[in-house]
């Protein structure tokens, strides 16, 4: 196999399929990590807020759950969501999509919960203590002080998380659910050239993840000469 | 003793097996000048953080202006508006402009309206010769600027005493007279204070009385000339033959 054919074969591939790459799977792929982020940040933070309560055994239930998601692995994670939860909840009528998107929202909430935990731990607790002898309560001390603190640490440990969501939503592609890891399988299994398709999805991958950490650094580089 | 500011009952506190306070009782009178010296590690720094309850002790009560704070039917919070405090590492707030530190309590508490706490954060800053940086963050403030800023921060909220937690450890040597000074000016013009400091010098200079603290107890209490001139308490003696006055 010479580096010429490989060429002329990528090419051929990309004429004839480019949209099923570039169109769908990309925007499957953005979309499904997207959705993902969002609602994991949401819940994260619920859950976050949930762990930091005075109500124990609260805390308890959100420890256990975030232990159990990072203990277990995410491939197993959107099996349990793929087969069973459209069985646990059938009045739903979940689609395979909105399953797989459930799957991964719950394990992204587990992740976003201890960034954003982390992030409002790594406040400075002279800070916290600065506020409160000034008289701010609890709750106005979180407000006014610590979280638009934490929110700098936060903010990149999320758009971190996103990059990483990327690449973890090819393997729902283990249920041809249409993202940028399906359609390698789909064009693959038109045209038997797997190393070829590898490669284009592979360089769709890195300029889409490459791309938004760049983003995110110089996000984070602005944020913190904002000081 | 109602007239007094400040009333400790036996204070005890620990931190996990270590037993930090072990019963102070102590009492500060309106417009006095405590200081507090003493080994490292003898609780003076715990027992002053009892004061504005951020440390509760497990043991003991606190009233403050004949309110037993102590009690926990009693909103710290209110109470903690009319007590100071500055912190060793000053605390300044990094994310807020130097006046938004001066004017964020007084203005989220209701104690003034923007422009009111406006005005009396310039003139505050006028003071101790920061004016000219109101509008900047305080991260490239100097040592010995932040904890004037500090420092005028908690005089902001109008407090009846000021709580200081070695406000000179952390700085630089050329900057603690600039900040001492400051400390001085607000004595005498009638602050009540309790400072916990290893400047012998200036707690001879400004104190009305002086605390010494060993192991978790006040062993020694006295005007300055009492405690450094004609210490009693042979642990007394002993700290201050050791230290540069």
């Amino acid at each position: 196999m010479s580096l010429k054919t490989i060429i002329a074969n990528i090419v051929k591939i990309m004429s004839e399929y480019w949209d099923v790459f570039l169109i769908e799977g990309v925007s499957y792929t953005l979309i499904l990590s997207i959705i993902t982020v969002f609602f994991g940040a949401i819940i994260g933070a619920l859950l976050a807020m949930a762990k930091r309560s005075r109500i124990k055994p609260l805390g308890w239930i959100v420890t256990g759950f975030v232990e159990v998601i990072r203990g277990t692995p995410i491939l197993l994670q959107l099996y349990f969501g793929y087969f069973v939860l459209p069985l646990l909840f059938p009045a739903l009528g979940l689609t395979e999509f909105s399953s797989i998107c459930i799957a991964l929202v719950i394990n992204s909430s587990a992740y976003v919960s201890e960034v954003i935990r982390s992030g409002i731990q790594a406040v400075d607790q002279g800070q916290t203590e600065a506020a409160r002898s000034l008289g701010l309560n609890g709750r106005q001390t979180m407000m006014r002080i610590v979280l638009p603190q934490a929110i700098k640490n936060i903010l990149p440990a999320l758009g971190n998380e996103f990059v990483m969501i990327i690449k973890e939503t090819s393997l729902a592609s283990t249920f041809f659910i249409g993202d940028l890891m399906t359609s390698y399988l789909k064009v693959k299994g038109i045209t038997y050239l797997s190393f070829e398709c590898l490669l284009i999805v592979g360089v769709i991958y890195f300029v889409i993840t490459f791309t938004l950490s760049k983003i995110v650094a110089a996000f984070e580089r602005r944020m913190r000469s904002g000081e | 003793m109602s007239e007094m500011m400040i009333r400790t009952e036996n204070l005890h506190k620990s931190f996990g097996s270590l037993h930090v306070l072990k019963g102070v009782s102590e009492h500060i009178a309106p417009q006095e000048v405590v200081s507090i010296i003493g080994p490292s590690g003898s609780g003076k720094s715990t027992f002053l953080r009892c004061l504005n309850l951020l440390e509760v002790p497990e043991e003991g009560k606190i009233f403050f202006e004949g309110v037993e704070i102590t009690d926990k039917k009693v909103d710290v919070n209110i109470h903690r508006q009319k007590m100071g405090m500055v912190f060793q590492l000053f605390n300044v707030f990094p994310h807020l402009s130097v006046k938004e530190n001066i004017t964020l309590a007084p203005v989220m508490l209701k104690k003034k309206s923007k422009a009111e706490a406006d005005d009396m954060a310039m003139e505050l800053l006028n003071r101790v010769g920061l004016a000219d940086k109101a509008e900047n963050k305080p991260g490239r403030l100097s040592g010995g600027q932040k904890q004037r800023l500090a420092i005028v921060r908690a005089l902001a909220m109008e407090p009846d005493v000021m709580l200081f937690d070695e406000p000179t450890s952390a700085l630089d040597p050329e900057m603690v007279g600039e900040v001492l000074d400051v400390i001085k000016g607000l004595v005498k013009g009638g602050m009540t204070s309790v400072i916990v400091t290893h400047e012998m010098g200036f707690a001879k200079e400004v104190s009305d009385r002086v605390l010494f603290m060993d192991d978790g107890m006040v062993v020694e209490s006295g005007t300055p000339s009492e405690i450094f001139n004609t210490p009693q308490n042979p642990r007394t003696k002993d700290f201050l033959s050791k230290v540069l006055i």
